[in-house]
């Protein structure tokens, strides 16, 4: 008996059962596009009607100075120094327009400290990228409960494909899906008005999805390695609920860290979310920080690199029958 | 050449410490044969095939395919052997083609030769009118073939059935039946394979191990499993509503008796067309009028009463057994 014939290529049987695995599912995927429209709705909703509503600028925008009644300034002259005779008047339409540009002077300045852009729409169009790429990664890990159930495993199992190219090649789909809908949604958000700021350039689109692709290799691991030996999927349907909103909402996606109470704050520093929301912001709308966005980039590659590790040796002890 | 190609050692299955799945088992299959392992749900067949095919670890005990250890050479015997399981395992949104090649690729197999290889087992089965359409519209037969030509596709030396009819109806099932035939005169392959019909093990198998809560009870070829009982089973029906077990036990021939609830009476006896006539006169001398006699040659259902003492029963099973059996149940039925 020899074996000869297998020994040479094993890598290139690897990568081939790691190529059939991944066509089976962006098949499965493009077969459904029903599943992508679902899932693209919800962040797609809060960046419209979140993302226009809540319109934050507006809170100093100088129309309010029409609506209020701004007297004359009447100075008496006895008042002055050296003292005159007579009253200094102040007409009521000097102040109101020197009002008028401070509050847009604020008003800027306040957006662009708090939030770094002028627009919330911008900020939260975003952010939401980084929502559809949690959605996504998260619920990687059903699709393998749903393949345990179904017996599809049963067989990938019993095959001499390597268990790492099984987790792997959902990891992947995992990325890719990401990176599709996140160009839908940046694409519509660009129809919608989102204000790039002067540094963007295709290349820094290239770098968008490098972040997305990361982010998403990480988390679709984590919730893989969760599911690894699932056989319930409300089980697994319960720890992806239990981690989104968590998730979103001690992170940069919706509102700045800044703004937040410290204790916040501690999480959202360590919160990949903020990372890769951050680093995606200053590809876009942010006039780039280099050194800012090489820290999130650091982040996001130990974090993939880190998880997408544990999820391999965690497949390698638990993906069994 | 009588080369074994499976060997077993006292293999052993324990779940969570202290349920016994498979309990010492040992037998050998040798080139060329199908086998089977024929018992109740729940008695360890398909643990039995998990182990051997590299998807679950023994807990004990020994097993070898063509030589190789199936858990020290577990990725050698994974590319020899091919797997047909319990369960439909195709992925449902995609086309038959499309199943075979991903197991073609599963298994490593470079494309242009793969693709020449799903078109001839698609051909075999009889499948190929139906390899662009998706395989939830297919039925249960369709399926079950399909799953034989994935497991086919690495032209495997030693092949594994799990249930392969299960759920299936007589037709489908018999069809399938000369499927399997026709595979393994076509690629010269060993067939270990599991059943809990005993017509299947029956017509399919040159030889059958009885396996009973994790243990072999018995080894043998069909036939020398029925000769083993050594004897006839007849049917009687009498008139009156009399215990007539003594009388019977009397007269030549005649090994057991027993009483079923009904008032007939099974009689197990050496020789029953010669015992018929004698147990007719004998009953009518007492004064008893037998209504109907009939006699039949022992079938492995007998058999398989003989060794464990009981029928063929469903025992209880975990939750995910109970529940991908009814997912293929429901797939085949469609």
């Amino acid at each position: 008996m020899t074996l000869k014939p297998y020994d040479g290529v094993k890598l290139k049987a690897m990568l081939q059962g790691f190529w059939g695995l991944t066509g089976r599912e962006l098949k499965k995927w493009m077969k459904e596009p029903i599943i992508l429209f679902m899932a693209i709705v919800q962040p797609i909703m809060w960046m419209v009607l979140f993302g226009k509503s809540m319109n934050i600028a507006g809170i100093f925008s100088p129309a309010i100075l029409d609506e209020i009644n701004i007297p004359d300034i009447r100075i008496p002259g006895s008042l002055l120094n050296p003292q005159i005779d007579g009253v200094i008047t102040i007409p009521n339409y000097v102040i109101v327009e020197n009002l008028r540009s401070t509050l847009s002077a604020i008003s800027l300045k306040a957006m662009e400290s708090v939030f770094g852009v002028s627009d919330y729409f911008s900020y939260l169009a975003i952010g939401m990228i980084s929502m559809i790429t949690i959605f996504t990664s998260t619920f990687s890990g059903m699709s393998i409960v749903w393949d345990r159930r179904l017996g599809f495993l049963y067989k990938v199992l019993s095959t001499p494909v390597p268990r790492s190219a099984i987790i792997l090649s959902k990891v992947f789909n995992a990325a890719v899906r990401s990176i599709f809908q996140s160009t839908i949604i940046l694409g519509l958000a660009i129809f919608l008005g989102i204000r790039f700021s002067s540094t963007f350039s295709l290349l820094n689109l290239l770098a968008v999805y490098l972040a997305i692709f990361l982010f998403s290799t990480g988390l679709s691991s984590l919730f893989l390695a969760f599911a690894l030996r699932s056989t319930r999927h409300e089980t697994q349907m319960a720890i992806v609920n239990l981690f989104t909103m968590p998730l979103m909402f001690t992170s940069n996606a919706f509102f700045p860290t800044k703004i937040m109470p410290n204790w916040l704050q501690g999480i959202a520093s360590i919160n990949p979310v903020s990372y890769i929301t951050d680093a995606l912001r200053q590809l876009t709308i942010y006039q780039t920080n280099y050194l800012t966005l090489l820290m999130d980039f650091v982040y996001l590659t130990a974090f993939a690199a880190t998880l997408s590790t544990v999820g391999i040796i965690l497949s390698w002890k638990y993906l069994t029958k | 050449m009588t080369e074994d190609v499976i060997i077993v050692e006292n293999l052993t299955k324990i779940f969570n410490r202290n349920l016994v799945a498979v309990d010492h088992i040992s037998f050998n299959v040798k080139r060329g044969e199908i086998f089977g392992l024929l018992g109740p749900n729940g008695a360890g067949k398909t643990t039995t095939i998990n182990m051997l095919t590299t998807i679950l670890k023994p807990t004990e005990g020994r097993a070898f395919i063509l030589g190789y250890d199936v858990v020290k050479h577990a990725s050698i015997v994974r590319r020899l052997i091919g797997i047909v399981p319990q369960e439909y395992t195709a992925d449902e949104d995609l086309t038959g083609y499309e199943n075979i090649i991903l197991c073609g690729d599963l298994y490593g197999i470079p494309r242009d030769i793969s693709k020449k290889r799903a078109i001839e087992l698609l051909e075999l089965m009889e499948l190929m009118r139906f390899k662009d359409k998706k395989v939830e519209t297919y039925s249960g037969g369709m399926r079950r073939r399909l799953e034989l030509a994935c497991g086919l596709i690495n032209r495997p030396k030693v092949l594994f059935l799990d249930e392969p009819t299960l759920g299936l109806d007589v037709q489908t099932r018999s069809a399938i039946w000369n499927y399997i035939k026709r595979l393994k005169e076509e690629y010269d392959m060993t067939i270990l394979m599991t059943t809990h019909y005993m017509e299947e093990a029956d017509s399919l198998c040159d030889r059958i191990a009885i396996i009973d809560y994790g243990k072999i009870v018995i080894t043998g070829t069909p036939q020398e499993l029925k000769n083993s009982i050594g004897s006839d089973i007849m049917e009687v029906i009498i008139k009156e509503g009399d215990d007539v077990t003594n009388i019977l036990k009397d007269i030549d021939y005649v090994k057991e008796v027993r009483r079923r609830n009904d008032g007939s009476y099974i009689v197990r006896l050496g020789n029953g067309e010669v015992a018929a006539p004698l147990i007719i006169d004998h009953l009518r001398q007492k004064g008893y009028h037998v209504i109907k006699l009939s006699i039949s040659k022992p079938t492995l259902d007998e058999v398989f009463l003989t060794y464990t003492g009981r029928a063929m029963r469903d025992s209880e099973e975990a939750r995910e057994t109970i529940m991908s059996q009814r997912i293929t149940l429901r797939r085949a039925r469609r």
